[in-house]
């Protein structure tokens, strides 16, 4: 294994907390962004598991208030919306919002087109530094007077009412905002410039086409919910009204600012989600994908069509009858394309190869968790039924099913489809699949019975719920104990693969035809030696599994790979499709 | 010691209603409920769909048996046509019912009934057409009831789950709803009104009863219990002044019997009298007056330990003698 510690790559080629923390290797960025992210993560769930353990039992029974009744001044009830507001803003601004562009698409993106690194390295570079700054606000304002208005930050509770730090809270989310907006952006100039000759829009990896939607949105929305923030804060802070009718303003002006945000910022969320989940499906199953124009102009489709739907979050908000009939006919239009992409997914496992190493597992596991979301959001969609629905635990569940079911499960996919090229080591197939079906498996015990606890009365954000919710409830935390083991399985396999015995990856271990596995794994700093040949991204009968290397080998290389000295056999047919 | 029974009771016990709701006892619950049933088994046939082709697709070419992919079409424009179209029509179902329900929540009869919604933190105040203020809403069976809601102070939001209603209150201007009762309850029977707008600290607690009256004449008994006369006789006003305390919802916040649990401020019992230490460092003798002034305007002296969190008059209507009545039961519950 000494070979491994030889070779030269963008690991190790530099040494030092300053090599990496002023980097402008888009690489390193990416893999400090997952480390960041995972350690939000981390924080986000343990306000998760309070929340759960406090609603394990309702507060009658004996025992059944988890948390004790005042610490530091703040009632249990007090304590338990801290909790719930924490959980919901780190989770969403910290985590999902991130999660795959910035961590996956800053380490994968320039090298899916054969770069040498995005268009702006530095913009990159202080695109984390944002998220940095941001996240220290957010840890401030949780460790000065917490914070406890709910992750939608709705007025006039959050101007007038709220006795937590609000303000930092909000500066937290808009430095973020901005971070968002610069990764997009860099994310945008990059395809749109750096495309290697050859490859043309529709010759791109699908996972560019959702980072490309993704950025469309991150540019266009994210500035919306920046302007909310700071007028919310102005308010707070100067007593201006714009929100509190008290002092003039109107709080359903705040609801539909930050949901012209919030619902896109759904799409920000799904969308990468979904081209991972794209790229994980053909390669696994050796299949061109199916329906490629369909997906990427569905990618589309759903970008532009998610800054058009966000009224549906406010059928009994106040806002006019027929705004809302509007809104709930656009939202049934985003369906479609939503829709699409799943049955193309399955459609591109017919007659294929199908391998089920860890990544696979969990891009089969975002078709399930992913159907139970959309399916479950038709309920929501449909003015009718809503009405019951609204703020009800119902909706919870669903848009856990989305968010941590799609997004959550992706990223998590993604990190082990990336993780031999990141740190060219292969992890251990059996606890990564063991931390999958764990998992999955707590998940849905965890969502599952939260939906009829909604349906048959329990609102959300309850600190205490009426004794006919139990099982639901007990179940339900049952359910997320199972769900941290996974993941905490998940976590272990791969920081497991990094220790001790290290089993080298080859450059290629999933025979996947886009340009970042054409370099070695880790890739040397400038990814590639020379300029790779660009194919198309899902044809994979140009690569042969080889024993000797543990990979896949092209049949056929061009001029100067240097695989070419160890290349067998001839390639027998040319492969091609539409 | 944790129970483990819950885990079991869906088995257990029978729960009233149906698997997933809770009785039908308004005229929309059974629209709302056929609706949401017609959603659910087209959602169940098209999971079923997906996730059973792909479970057979994945065994029937899992890379044991197929080492290698076949050939097989990249795309197919009647497949994907196909497959856009027919989730789309029932989409276009569900959207023009969903519409036509949605049409019936918002057009109040009328002749309907009105009761106020006065919503506080965390209190809910009905206002009858009598003018009679009380903490619950009681209707009648079969005759149409709307109710137009407000907020005193940041959103909440009414939601009656056994009559599938709900809208939130806005504060700042006026929102409405509607429902036909078709069930009545006895008196020690309500269907549960939940705040389902986060409102703070005890959201999950403000909530109410509602109790659907078989008739008139049995709303009208309720009514003329519950405003009897205040006797301004001197001697009763400590008893008035607990009626006022449990039905302008001073409750909420305020125990009688010295605990604290679950309540924002300070009990009642043993403070007439006592020197109140304040938030300011300083303290004060708890006398007519400081009890009125907390009434009246609770920031100018706040409690130690405690956040100011009560609105003015406890953020309902008080008259000056209900001021007095009380302040008198306060100073009964001196030590
Ligand atoms: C939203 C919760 C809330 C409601 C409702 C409420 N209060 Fe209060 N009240 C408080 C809090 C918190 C304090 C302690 C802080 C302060 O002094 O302002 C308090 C303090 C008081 C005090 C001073 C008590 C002492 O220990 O010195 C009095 C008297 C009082 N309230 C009376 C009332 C009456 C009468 C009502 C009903 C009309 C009422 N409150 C409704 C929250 C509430
Ligand atoms: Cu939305
Ligand atoms: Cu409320």
């Amino acid at each position: 294994m000494n070979s491994v510690e030889k070779e030269i790559h963008y690991l190790n080629h530099e040494k030092g907390f300053k090599s990496w923390f002023w980097t402008l290797d888009h690489k390193r960025l990416g893999l400090m962004y997952m480390w960041a992210v995972i350690a939000a993560f981390v924080l986000g769930g343990v306000f998760a598991m309070l929340v759960r353990m406090e609603l394990m039992q309702p507060n009658s029974l004996e025992g059944g208030q988890f948390l004790s009744d005042q610490v530091g001044g703040l009632s249990a009830a007090d304590r338990y919306n801290h909790f719930f507001t924490l959980h919901g803003a780190i989770m969403v601004f910290l985590v999902i919002i991130p999660g795959i562009p910035a961590a996956l698409g800053n380490f994968a993106l320039p090298m899916m087109l054969g770069a040498k690194d995005v268009a702006f390295p530095k913009l990159n570079r202080f695109s984390f530094h944002l998220w940095l700054t941001g996240a220290l606000f957010f840890v401030g304002a949780l460790l000065w007077k917490g914070l406890d208005t709910g992750w939608t930050f709705y007025a006039p509770y959050s101007t007038s009412h709220s006795d937590t730090s609000v303000i930092m809270a909000t500066s937290g989310a808009f430095i973020l905002g901005f971070s968002s907006i610069f990764t997009g952006l860099n994310f945008l100039v990059t395809i749109h410039k750096l495309r290697p000759e050859g490859m043309t829009w529709f010759r791109m990896p699908l996972f560019l086409w959702a980072i490309y939607a993704t950025a469309v949105i991150q540019i266009l929305a994210t500035p919306v919910i920046g302007i909310a923030l700071l007028m919310l804060s102005v308010e707070r802070w100067l007593g201006i009204g714009l929100f509190d009718p008290a002092l003039g303003g109107d709080p359903v002006l705040f609801e539909h600012l930050f949901w012209f945000y919030s619902h896109p910022a759904v799409y920000v969320m799904v969308l990468p989600a979904m081209g991972v989940v794209s790229e994980l499906i053909a390669n696994f199953s050796r299949k061109p994908i199916f329906g490629y124009r369909s997906i990427a102009m569905s990618s589309v489709a759903i970008a532009i069509f998610s800054f058009i739907v966000w009224g549906h979050h406010m059928y009994v908000a106040g806002q006019s009858e027929v705004v809302s009939v509007i809104f709930s006919a656009l939202t049934f239009s985003v369906a479609v394309p939503s829709a699409i992409k799943v049955f193309n997914w399955v459609a591109t496992l017919y007659k294929g190869s199908i391998r089920l190493n860890t990544p696979m597992w969990y891009a089969l596991a975002v078709i399930w968790l992913f159907s139970i979301g959309g399916l479950t959001g038709l309920f929501l969609g449909t003015l009718g039924t809503d009405i019951h629905l609204h703020d009800t635990y119902f909706v919870v569940a669903h848009f856990h099913f989305v968010m941590v079911g799609s997004a959550i499960f992706a990223f998590i996919g993604g990190i082990y489809y990336w993780w031999p090229k990141m740190y060219g080591v292969m992890y251990n197939e059996t606890y990564g699949r063991l931390g999958c079906f764990l998992s999955w498996f707590g998940f849905n015990l965890t969502f599952l019975p939260q939906f009829v606890a909604g349906t048959r009365g329990m609102p959300r954000r309850y600190f205490d719920y009426d004794p006919q919710f139990a099982s639901y409830n007990m179940w339900s935390t049952i359910g997320a104990m199972v769900l941290m083991v996974g993941l905490v399985i998940g976590l272990f396999a791969l920081v497991h693969s990094l220790i001790g015995q290290r089993r080298k990856a080859p450059a290629n271990p999933w025979g996947a035809s886009t340009l970042d596995w054409q370099c070695t794994s880790p890739p040397p700093p400038h990814n590639f030696d020379h300029a790779p040949s660009v194919d198309d991204p899902y044809d994979h009968d140009i690569l042969r599994w080889d024993e000797q290397e543990q990979g896949f080998m092209p049949i056929d290389p061009v001029d100067g790979d240097p695989n070419l000295a160890k290349m067998g056999s001839a390639r027998t047919a040319p492969a091609t499709h539409s | 010691m944790i129970s483990l029974v819950p885990l079991l009771s869906p088995f257990l016990q029978e729960q009233e209603g149906s698997y997933f709701f809770p009785v039908q006892a308004s005229e929309f619950a059974a629209d709302t409920d056929w609706l949401f049933h017609f959603i659910l088994w087209v959602s169940v046939v098209s999971f079923v769909l997906v996730v059973g082709v792909t479970g057979w697709f994945i065994w029937r070419y899992r890379q044991a048996r197929e080492p290698e992919p076949q050939p097989s079409a990249t795309h197919s424009v009647k497949l994907e046509l196909i497959w856009s179209i027919i989730p789309s029509i029932f989409l276009v179902i569900m959207f023009w019912e969903g519409f036509q329900v949605f049409v019936d929540h918002r057009n109040p009869p009328p002749s309907a009934d009105r009761v106020d919604v006065i919503g506080s933190k965390w209190l809910w105040t009905f206002r009858y057409p009598n003018g009679a203020e009380l903490p619950e809403l009681h209707v009648i069976k079969d005759r149409p009831v709307r109710l137009v809601l407000q907020s005193k102070d940041v959103l909440h939001s009414v939601w009656i789950p056994a009559f599938r209603v709900k809208m939130d209150a806005v504060p700042g201007r006026y929102t409405q709803l509607w429902f036909t009762p078709t069930i009545a309850n006895g008196p020690d029977e309500f269907f549960p009104l939940l705040c389902t707008e986060y409102c703070g600290t005890q959201h999950s607690s403000m909530n109410s009863k509602v109790v659907v009256h078989p008739n008139a004449a049995s709303f009208q008994t309720w009514m003329n219990e519950a405003t009897v006369d205040y006797d301004p006789d001197p001697e009763k006003w400590a008893d008035n002044g607990a009626l006022v305390y449990k039905n302008k919802g001073c409750q909420v916040c305020h125990s009688i019997d010295g605990t604290t649990a679950g309540k924002v401020g300070p009990s009642f019992k043993g403070v007439f009298g006592a020197n109140r230490p304040l938030a300011s460092g300083e303290s004060v003798l708890a006398d007519e007056n400081y009890l009125l002034e907390s009434i009246e305007n609770p920031i100018a002296k706040v409690v130690a330990n405690y956040a100011p969190a009560m609105a003015v008059n406890g953020g309902v209507s008080l008259s000056k003698e209900e001021k007095d009545y009380l302040v008198a039961f306060i100073k009964s519950l001196a030590d």
